[in-house]
């Protein structure tokens, strides 16, 4: 046994209003940058629809993850160490920008300086990449929103795999949910793995998955690698880059960007402990629908002594013990069983978990059929097919999510009862193996969600890394040379790629 | 002597050496100085299309092209001598060197054709990026109209002239020009030309050359890697 701890996070889905905050603020601090626009560390997708890049859940496409062989072995789906070097001059399963979309701005300037028209002008698309007005803008971040789009196309979602899905297609019968996506931060990534150049890792004190810039060369295998496809070219430096999972703030004890900023507060960060030697074997159950099971089978009970006393003896801080018995993510997954991971039949193990939503219940039902057992309606009278969720969440195995879902309802008709001074019947709890407490607590976290609840976060013990006094007026985050930055238009070796058009700020006249 | 022979021996005795030093100590510093600008600066993600035919066609061939240099200039006469005579040399030089210098060219003009066609690549190129790959592409053709004019003597004579003289400039050997002069101009200015290279290397992309012969470590490594930032810390 290998401790190690993570700080997980998961999303309750059923709080998400998609109104891309996270999205927005992702953007505003980590990739407003020239080669980057088109990259969203966070994005919300508006589901069912084919995602951002273009039909990302096909991995008979794009061939990201890991494939089980007959004996067990895992190789990941776009090939082994020599199929990668094989295809590293031209890698066959990239993503064009296109798939994600061309990024462009708009021709502002023509809406103030147009002679007088007889039409009113127009500020046209211009193209980010070769600077040519675009005819028109084919494709953006969030093309999909709200269902936008015909039915016929975003019903290629990978996630309608044995659901009959024309019926959805009807107006009476839609349903939707958001979809936040950030980085899996994975047990397993896929990434790491197909980095010729080892440039990308998994930091052993808080699991936080990062490129080292500086050692990136930009063979781009990992875009293709990660089956999630969270990681980025950037097409004017030639590097990749992905989340960060904001680890300047995670070190300092704060939450991500896209978590402190959640109006819905659907976001939880909390420390997971993890068996490391245990990963292997978790990631090649040989039946897809076993590993979300599995993946629960590596996490360790903070409150076990035992578990306890090889975190201290593998060097997990106590601060980090303490918040590991205090994870809001723990309870969650582990103890409520209401949180799953997002496709877990890719086999990468990751890390960032999905509470399913609930949905209105259908028209029809509520005219007078409900199909209810226990006070509580049937989960597949929600208008989300649950079998839609289960491709998503646990690899097509309903009874988990069904479980998740039941368990909500309970909660809520629990407290719903307390609210209209009804009787509380126990048994509706019991039904759903939940008792009182365990209602309460599940309210506390995922009705009242306070901050200090939901973001358990201890510091990063930075005293072991670095010697502190070396860092006075040190330069913090930078890319490029140290403190030579990335202002410098160009070096001896080659400045940055291309410049971009600058639509020039004017002055306005005094006058 | 006179002053055109000057020049020769510059071009031929003393230019190689300063190539090469630039191209290991100008690789090396800026290794070490600015690795953030050390990659490969594909653009594939830009425009796929006629990439993945040109580039591997290019990649390919050219790996060929210089593995063979390497190996036919460079291995030593016993290494070769029990297997081959020098007119055998030169032949397996001539056929297969000429089938993938041929290849590589192919390959290099597509991906000229796009680079200077393709409104988004052209647009997100250095200088540097568009020179490089036009001189790569007349050292691929001076060096394919040495083929046909090596089939007109056969006897491997020059070969091993040649040979002579790249063994003579990494051995150190002096007066190694002097075995040049009467080379035709086409091997002549394929040399120069490539020494240029080497010259102008640490300042473009080609640096991740020098990567692509690293990235046969990943072949080794496990697929997983954890770092820590532990250090161990002295008391």
């Amino acid at each position: 046994m290998k401790i190690r701890a993570q700080i997980a996070m998961v999303l309750n889905l059923d709080k998400c209003i998609g109104c891309h905050t996270c999205s927005v603020t992702c953007k505003n601090v980590w990739t407003s940058r020239k080669g980057m626009e088109y990259a969203w560390f966070n994005n919300v997708e508006t589901k069912p629809g084919i995602g951002y890049p273009k039909d990302w859940e096909n991995q008979e496409r794009w061939r990201g993850g890991w494939e089980r062989k007959p004996d067990g072995r895992l190789v990941p789906k776009q090939g082994g160490r020599f199929a990668v070097l094989a295809k590293i001059f031209a890698n066959p399963h990239l993503p064009e920008i296109d798939d994600y979309y061309e990024p462009f701005t708009f021709d502002y300037e023509n809406l103030q300086t147009a002679p007088e028209l007889p039409t009113a002008p127009v500020a046209r698309p211009i193209s980010l990449i070769s600077g040519r007005t675009m005819d028109k803008v084919e494709w953006g971040p969030n093309w999909e929103e709200i269902l936008g789009g015909e039915f016929d196309k975003r019903s290629a979602d990978y996630n309608f795999e044995a659901v009959q899905k024309d019926i959805y297609g009807q107006f009476e019968n839609t349903f939707m949910m958001y979809l936040p996506r950030l980085c899996e931060h994975c047990l397993n990534p896929t990434c790491v793995a197909s980095c010729p150049s080892g440039s990308i890792y998994k930091r052993e004190e808080d699991g936080i998955v990062l490129i080292d810039q500086d050692k990136c060369r930009g063979w781009r295998m990992c875009v293709s690698g990660c089956p999630y496809k969270k990681i980025y070219y950037n097409w004017t430096t030639g590097k990749a880059e992905k989340c960060t999972f904001c680890y300047p703030r995670i070190e300092a004890g704060m939450p991500t960007v896209c978590s402190e900023t959640c109006v819905g507060r659907i976001r939880y960060l909390g420390v997971l402990l993890y068996d490391a030697d245990r990963i292997a074997e978790a990631a090649s159950a040989e039946n897809p629908q076993d590993l979300y099971q599995a993946q629960l089978d590596v996490f360790l009970d903070p409150n076990d002594p035992e578990v306890q006393r090889q975190a201290r003896a593998d060097g997990v801080p106590e601060a980090w013990l303490e918040a590991a018995r205090r994870s809001p993510t723990y309870k969650m997954a582990v103890e409520w069983k209401i949180a799953f991971p997002l496709h877990p039949e890719y086999r990468t193990l990751p890390m960032v978990w999905y509470v399913p939503p609930l949905s209105p219940i259908q028209a029809h039902a509520n005219a007078g059929a409900i199909e209810s057992s226990g006070g509580l309606p049937d989960v597949d009278s929600l208008r989300i097919p649950v079998r839609y969720l289960a491709n998503l969440l646990t690899a097509g195995n309903e009874a988990p999510v069904v479980s998740a879902l039941k368990r909500m309802l309970a909660m809520r008709a629990w407290f719903r009862a307390r609210q209209l001074g009804e009787t509380q019947d126990a048994a509706l709890l019991e039904q759903v193996g939940l008792d009182a407490a365990t209602a309460e607590d599940m309210h506390r976290y995922l009705a009242i969600a306070n901050y200090e609840d939901r973001f358990v976060i201890p510091t990063a013990h930075r005293e072991e890394a670095e010697n502190a006094y070396a860092l006075r007026g040190g330069c913090g985050f930078s890319f490029g040379n140290g403190c030579d930055g990335v202002e410098a238009r160009s070096s001896l070796f080659g400045g940055r790629m291309g410049r971009r058009k600058v639509i020039p700020i004017r002055m306005l006249d005094e006058d | 002597m006179n002053a055109s022979y000057d020049l020769h021996l510059f071009l031929f005795g003393i230019y190689p050496y300063l190539c090469l030093a630039v191209l290991l100590l100008g690789s090396l510093v800026r290794f070490d100085r600015e690795p953030y600008t050390w990659k490969s600066d594909s653009s594939q993600m830009l425009r796929a299309g006629q990439l993945r035919i040109g580039s591997n066609l290019f990649h390919y061939g050219i790996l060929v092209v210089v593995i063979g240099h390497f190996l036919g200039f460079l291995a030593p006469h016993w290494a070769v001598d029990w297997a081959l005579d020098p007119a055998q040399h030169q032949l397996l030089a001539m056929v297969g060197g000429g089938i993938a210098g041929l290849v590589a060219i192919i390959g290099l003009s597509i991906l000229i054709y796009r680079r200077l066609g393709d409104p988004r690549i052209r647009r997100n190129s250095r200088k540097w990026d568009i020179s490089i790959v036009l001189m790569l592409w007349l050292q691929l053709l001076l060096g394919l109209v040495t083929v046909p004019l090596s089939a007109q003597h056969m006897d491997g004579a020059m070969f091993e002239l040649l040979t002579d003289y790249v063994k003579g400039i990494v051995t150190f050997k002096s007066g190694v020009a002097a075995l040049l002069v009467n080379v035709p101009w086409v091997y002549r200015l394929h040399i120069l030309l490539g020494f240029t290279i080497f010259l102008v290397s640490p300042f473009t992309r080609m640096v991740h050359i020098w990567s692509g012969a690293g990235v046969l470590a990943y072949l080794f490594r496990p697929y997983q890697l954890v770092r820590t930032r532990k250090r161990a810390v002295r008391a």
